[in-house]
């Protein structure tokens, strides 16, 4: 359907639009007019996404003389994908109706891993030894050697990339990851490259969260973005998270031993130079006095990782004097690993600012504040003046040059944390020394400054009036969304008792109950038995998962439960889940029906939908708490209080609500759409935990449902489903209409919309 | 048709008899049994058309090999020969259904030609494998064979002829459905203690062992490798039941140290090497909207040693011994995915090196079939815009679906009714809605809509006669309600299961015995030939003999009981009444018109 807002015509791809997104379009394009920030939530299933995209493109077509760049960030790869296909859907839409005018070039970013397809090097285990062997095929010097040696080996995809130079352009249109290594692999062009050139032009860029926020990535991939950008960041209720954890680092044993490794090959190296090539490390010195430290311009192949600092506080000024030369840096590092050695030793936790760390450096070491801050960028100059391609071999001594930046940097909204032994094991030392950021503001800062509109969204921003706190910024949309719903297709409850009516939680002093874990059992056993198809578990940790399933499997719980579905487990590894979500999927479409066992914070909770028949229940067993003892979050409620005047308990609570909202909220794709969501945990029952559970769940759970048990549970889940296998009126009878067709859209005027819809 | 067939056979005079060895020639017309002792007296030769059928034992790897060639029905005189195998007995049991059809066409010759094929229908052996094997499923179907079929009321081809859709569908639905792995895990495989004395015993079934076969393929290749050169089976078996216990202590330490000392131990312990490059072949298959491992390739976050380490969501063990620890996630996720998978193959369970070669040549069939799939990509991606697109925004479209097959229809629909009671508690209990806040807008509306209604189909004062419909309704639910009554709120039961186990069968038996003489009986009309008219007859004295036991059952149950059974066996009655009234009313119509065409000729 195509439809008026204002001055801009929507092109949108379904026959009809729920209200909601009507009215999330409303307000984005007041952002968009206003070149502002927004905050919006919007409950899950309501199609943010499709009404995010339509308007933006929609936007850029009705403003040709200068169009505005969408760039869209998602949280995972898999999201990017849903995003594209979606994507996809629109633009065959818009092509239908405007020709050749609509078109677009669209496609998403990935690292090496996903994109390349060499072989060779795509078959190495991780991502940095992928990235490593593009490099030891594709680097300005390993080129150079071989035009004069033919047995160099090269990548024969990044060559023809080359070759095709000026040439080598993506056609309009959408492209998938999928998509743009069918495209490399037809025109025999490198993808990741061709994608990395792209990005410059495409009209559309969906990436994830770290191309903009990581400053070490955003660095290099996101530098040359225009300011006449819209930024969106979806599912965006852990942003706060993303955020310092891109500013936080840790050093170990294990990394100090791999940097003193780093550094004597590095010094062979240096010495081998001083003997064949002396000239080399001299001209690098030349260099650095006139200041060029940092990249500048640096041919595609040859970029990694960039400076850890945010651009903005990284002084533009030559290289101290002290680090210029490369042996004396080396021995810079030598000495600060040194010194970190001797921090791990400790017996006691500690705890410090970085500027006290720093000043007990500079005592101790004698190195200062501005050689930490320059150490990244020295390494890198250094590395490249060695020809170093093996960069995954060289990690443990990045991970000390980002350490060393940043704690020179950075003077507040940090602290450093040394730790003996992890808390619940204390017989095992394993000594870590922590730089954690508190601070979740200062990541998405520079984002924030750059672009002329940042939309942040999701279906959980409950408290909506947090999250400007939190990052520091001032929107000039802050709006939530309610669902206007043609049937009660959801249905939340509360558990607070099992079946023998005692009450269950996750409670630290009643989780191991055996009464507890028996309850939570029976509870499942008796919902396999009435709920079709799919149904999603969530716990609050995987070491909780891990020891209920155990418990039930001794039992005989879980093996009743298998009498009716197949059971699936989420795991630490990432393969075996994925598998097991596969698996799951498709017993979900046979028809035999499964259970999904998954950890509230995990994995899977972060970005699989379990919509329709994948999901016709979620059971959240317990409030997924942080894990309180936690030196690190001790720290960030602390700063939290000093700072923005937010009391720790609240801040708890919202971070495990939001996270309990997003887990539950998987289950709903559409108003066709139906699930139960199951909280049990006596404590949901409390005022002050509920309330903080966004508006459109809060909307739909009734008092009756309170505080049930779960015979009681059983019973409306029974009435509930019952209810919902029955056919419908989708346009919503009599009173508020919740499908608008193209005509309901012009009948209204402009003035009347939002009287009309809520 | 082959002129002769020889075969070892023993000639028994009952079944119970040990019998004399010897050989069995089957000519066209004759067949001769020579004993391997020539003293003997058990010498036979005898022509075909002294047999007048021929029976046989079921087929089973347990049962011996029997035919009987009978010659008189009433008598039940007879030869019985037992082969040294069923395939044996198959060739000969062909012959003589062929020798003797050609007997019985040859004494009937002409006018009933027609009739006489559809009696003694020539059946190739793969099409009699599948009514054994048919039988064999069905105790049911198998009981009324042996009712009608054996006892000569209904002939093979008869019994069968109603049943060809079962025949037919047979052949693909034996490729399509068959039974799968249990749901339950094979973790079953407890180590039980006697108490006593530190003696732990496994139990071991050949499905268990197929199930460990398909979920480990580490043991399986195992198998293949060490059994039977390396070591005996029950070697094998006991150092991998070794390794479960180990497993089962979760002593990981003492696991790395018995796997150190013992490398053939050391496979069972460790992590599945096939497994693991399995699930990375798998991967590159999967949807991309799940994937989250290309998601761990993007994620700059997790270098090692950056964003926050140690946060409490992250597990720790020690290093060293990570490849002996074995979760029991790890062990559900791969339990599930081959239940979903399904039972690759289909052979008989009992050797288990037969089980593992057939296993391990479907994998290679598999991976090959893998590599020349095209279709997939293609299918995925249709998968994923379909996912997609928001379903109620637009038209619906239809969806591609499968056709529902229920085996035993009668198990699921027992079960749909007993679901069906308790949601009528359910709702009885709670969701009556009746909309009581009414706009006088909305009442006017439904009252005009009464109007127009009437003003279009006319007006009938009343619409229905009050004391009529009362008595429909009475005469309708009466034993509906009485029944309800009786059984009082329990939905796990139905009358049936109220009636002693005896009465109960016995009534199901006779039900179902009466519906197929029925539908055979009814099926026979109109008579159009002596044959039909024979098996009409036929079929009526079988149904009159089945009347009086009716009656018997109703009589021998507890008076508690017999109102039940009576409004049970009331149905069965009346059809069968209705049966013998039609079959009366054809005689004498038969009757008077012979009497008009005196040469008989129907």
């Amino acid at each position: 359907m195509k439809f008026q807002i204002e001055d801009v015509t929507v092109y949108f791809p379904y026959d009809n639009i729920y209200p909601e997104q009507y009215s999330y379009m409303v307000e984005l394009k007041r952002a968009l007019d206003a070149k502002g920030h927004a905050l919006l939530e919007m409950p899950t299933g309501t199609g943010k996404t499709i009404a995010l995209l339509s308007l933006i493109t929609s936007y850029a077509l009705s403003k040709p003389s200068n169009p505005i760049k969408l760039l869209y960030c998602t949280r995972t790869v898999h999201e990017m994908e849903k995003t594209l296909a979606e994507l996809r859907l629109l633009h065959q839409y818009q092509l239908r109706h405007l020709g050749p005018a609509a078109k677009i070039l669209a496609l998403g970013l990935s690292s090496r891993k996903n994109l390349c397809i060499n072989p060779a090097v795509v078959s190495a285990e991780n991502r940095d030894s992928v990235d490593a062997g593009c490099r030891k095929l594709t680097a300005t010097w390993v080129r150079a050697l071989a035009v004069e040696n033919p047995n160099i080996p090269m990548c024969q995809f990044f060559e023809n990339y080359e070759k095709a130079a000026s040439e080598a352009v993506l056609p309009p249109g959408v492209y998938t990851l999928q998509d743009l290594r069918a495209f490399g692999r037809d025109k025999g062009w490198c993808p990741y490259f061709l994608a990395r050139h792209m990005v410059q032009f495409a009209n559309v860029v969906v990436y994830s969260y770290q191309y903009l926020l990581d400053p070490k990535v955003a660095g290099i991939i996101s530098k040359e973005m225009q300011r006449e950008s819209v930024v969106v960041f979806d599912e965006a209720h852990n942003i706060d998270n993303v955020c310092i954890e891109a500013l936080s680092v840790s050093v170990r044993r294990q990394t100090l031993e791999g940097a003193t490794r780093n550094l004597s090959k590095m010094a062979q190296e240096i010495n081998r130079f001083k003997a064949t090539d002396a000239g080399r490390l001299r001209a690098e010195y030349n260099r650095l006095v006139d200041g060029l430290a940092q990249r500048g311009n640096l041919p595609i192949s040859d970029t990694w990782l960039a400076n850890p600092a945010l651009p903005d506080d990284i002084l533009k000024e030559a290289v101290p004097g002290n680090i210029r030369r490369a042996e004396h840096f080396l021995s810079v590092l030598r000495r600060l690993v040194q010194y970190l050695h001797g921090r791990l030793e400790t017996e006691n936790v500690e705890k410090e600012g970085p500027v006290a760390f720093v000043a007990s450096i500079n005592s101790q070491a004698g190195i200062d504040q501005k050689m930490l801050k320059f150490c990244y960028d020295r390494l890198h100059s250094l590395m490249l003046t060695l020809e170093i391609t093996d960069t995954d071999e060289f990690l443990h001594i990045q991970t000390i040059c980002d350490f060393a930046t940043l704690v020179g940097t950075y003077t507040r909204g940090f602290s450093i944390i040394i730790e003996p032994f992890d808390e619940r094991m204390p017989h095992i030392p394993d000594p870590v020394l922590q730089l954690s950021c508190h601070d979740a503001s200062l990541a998405i800062k520079p984002v924030f400054e750059r672009f002329q509109s940042v939309v942040i969204t999701s279906g959980t921003l409950s408290p909506i009036d947090l999250y400007p706190r939190l990052l520091n910024f001032n929107p000039v949309v802050s709006r939530s969304f309610t669902m206007s719903l043609t049937r009660n297709c959801i249905c939340p409850m509360v558990l607070t008792r099992g079946s023998d009516q005692l009450p269950v939680s996750t409670k630290f002093d009643m989780r191991s109950d055996p009464g507890v874990v028996r309850n939570y059992g029976r509870l499942l056993l008796e919902m396999v038995s009435v709920v079709p198809d799919g149904i999603v578990c969530f716990f609050v940790s995987y070491s909780y998962m891990d020891g209920i399933v155990n418990t039930w499997n001794e039992s005989g719980i879980l093996k009743e439960i298998m009498q009716h579905k197949l059971v699936f487990i989420e795991t630490q590894d990432v393969v075996e889940t994925t598998l097991a979500l596969d698996n799951y999927r498709r017993a979900c479409d046979c028809g035999r029906g499964a259970v999904f066992f998954s950890v509230a914070r995990g994995k899977v909770a972060e970005g699989i939908d379990f919509d329709r028949h994948y999901g016709r229940l979620v059971i959240m067993f317990g409030v997924p708490f942080q894990y309180t003892l936690s030196r690190i979050l001790l720290a960030r409620l602390e700063y939290l209080r000093e700072t923005f005047q937010i009391k720790e308990g609240d801040f708890l609570t919202f971070d495990a609500l939001r996270q309990a909202a997003q887990c539950v909220g998987r289950v709903i794709r559409s108003k066709a759409d139906y699930g139960m969501m199951i909280f049990a945990d006596k404590r949901y029952s409390r005022h002050d935990k509920r309330s903080k559970l966004p508006g459109w769940i809060l909307s739909h759970l009734r008092d009756a449902h309170l505080n049930l048990s779960t015979d009681m549970a059983l019973h409306i889940a029974r009435e509930f489903l019952r209810k919902m296998a029955q056919p419908y009126d989708k346009a919503g009878g009599s009173g508020r209409k919740t499908l608008l067709s193209e005509e309901d859209l012009e009948k209204m005027g402009d003035g009347t919309t939002n009287e009309m819809l809520f | 048709m082959p002129g002769e067939v020889v075969k070892r056979a023993r000639y028994k005079t009952s079944v119970k008899d040990s019998g004399v060895a010897g050989v069995l020639k089957m000519t066209e017309d004759k067949f001769v049994f020579m004993p391997n002792d020539p003293t003997s007296s058990a010498r036979l030769d005898v022509e075909f058309r002294f047999i007048k059928g021929h029976k046989f034992s079921k087929g089973g790897s347990n049962k011996p090999a029997l035919l009987n060639l009978t010659q008189d029905s009433e008598k039940g005189g007879g030869y019985i020969f037992e082969f040294e195998n069923h395939p044996d007995r198959e060739v000969c049991r062909e012959f003589v259904g062929k020798a003797l059809a050609k007997f019985s066409e040859a004494s009937k010759a002409g006018s009933e030609q027609s009739a006489v094929k559809l009696f003694d229908e020539q059946l190739s052996t793969i099409e009699m494998e599948r009514r054994i094997k048919l039988l064999r499923e069905d105790s049911e179907l198998q009981k009324l064979h042996k009712q009608f079929v054996l006892s000569g009321v209904l002939t093979e081809a008869e019994f069968w002829a109603t049943r060809k859709k079962l025949l037919d569908g047979n052949t693909s639905r034996t490729s399509k459905q068959r039974v799968g792995f249990k749901s339950a895990m094979i973790s079953d495989l407890k180590p039980l203690t006697d108490g006593r004395t530190n003696r732990v015993t496994f139990n071991l079934t050949p499905e268990i062992i197929h199930q460990i076969f398909a979920e480990k393929p580490a043991v399986h290749q195992a198998f293949l490798n060490f059994v039977p050169n390396k070591m005996t089976e029950k070697d094998f078996w006991n150092k991998y039941c070794r390794a479960e216990y180990l497993h089962c202590t979760r002593n990981t330490v003492a696991a790395a140290a018995e796997a150190a000392e013992d490398e053939e131990l050391a496979v069972f312990l460790k992590h599945d090497d096939i497994l693991a490059s399995e699930a990375r072949r798998k991967i590159r298959r999967v949807d991309p909207t799940l994937d989250m491992e290309a998601d761990q390739g993007d994620d700059y976050m997790h270098l090692p040693d950056h964003g926050i380490f140690r946060d409490g969501s992250k597990e720790i063990i020690d290093p060293q011994y990570e490849q002996y620890r074995r979760t029991l996630s790890q062990d559900l996720n791969r339990h599930a995915a081959v239940v979903l998978e399904g039972r690759p193959i289909d052979v008989e369970l009992e050797d288990t090196r037969t089980v593992a070669e057939a296993l391990a040549k479907s994998k290679r069939v598999e991976a090959a079939n893998e590599k020349s799939d095209g279709s997939v990509t293609q299918e995925r991606l249709e998968r994923i815009s379909r996912m997609t697109e928001i379903e109620d925004l637009q038209a619906p479209r239809d969806l591609p679906f499968a056709a529902l097959c229920i085996k035993d229809p009668r198990d699921y629909f027992d079960s749909q009714q007993a679901n069906a009671l308790k949601t009528l508690g359910d709702t009885l209990a709670g969701s009556k809605q009746i909309k009581c806040s009414l706009s006088t807008q909305e009442a006017y509306g439904s009252l005009r809509g009464f109007i127009s209604e009437i003003k279009s189909v006319g007006l009938s004062d009343p619409i229905v006669k009050p004391d009529i419909a009362l008595k429909v309704l009475n005469g309708l639910t009466q034993n509906i309600s009485s029944t309800k009554f009786h059984l009082g709120k329990n939905p796990q039961e139905s009358v049936l299961d109220r009636l002693p186990i005896i009465t109960k069968e016995e009534l199901l038996h006779h039900w179902t015995s009466i519906q197929e003489l029925l539908r055979h009986f009814w099926s026979s009309y109109p008579i159009t030939t002596t044959y039909l008219y024979a098996k009409a007859s036929r079929l009526k004295d079988a149904m009159s003999q089945i009347y009086p036991k009716l009656q018997e059952i109703k009589e021998s149950v507890q008076s508690d009981f017999r109102h039940q059974v009576s409004l049970l066996v009331q149905p069965m009655l009346q059809a069968l009444d209705a049966a013998f009234a039609h079959y009366d009313a054809d005689q004498q119509k038969r009757s008077a018109r012979s009497g008009e065409r005196p040469n008989g000729f129907v």
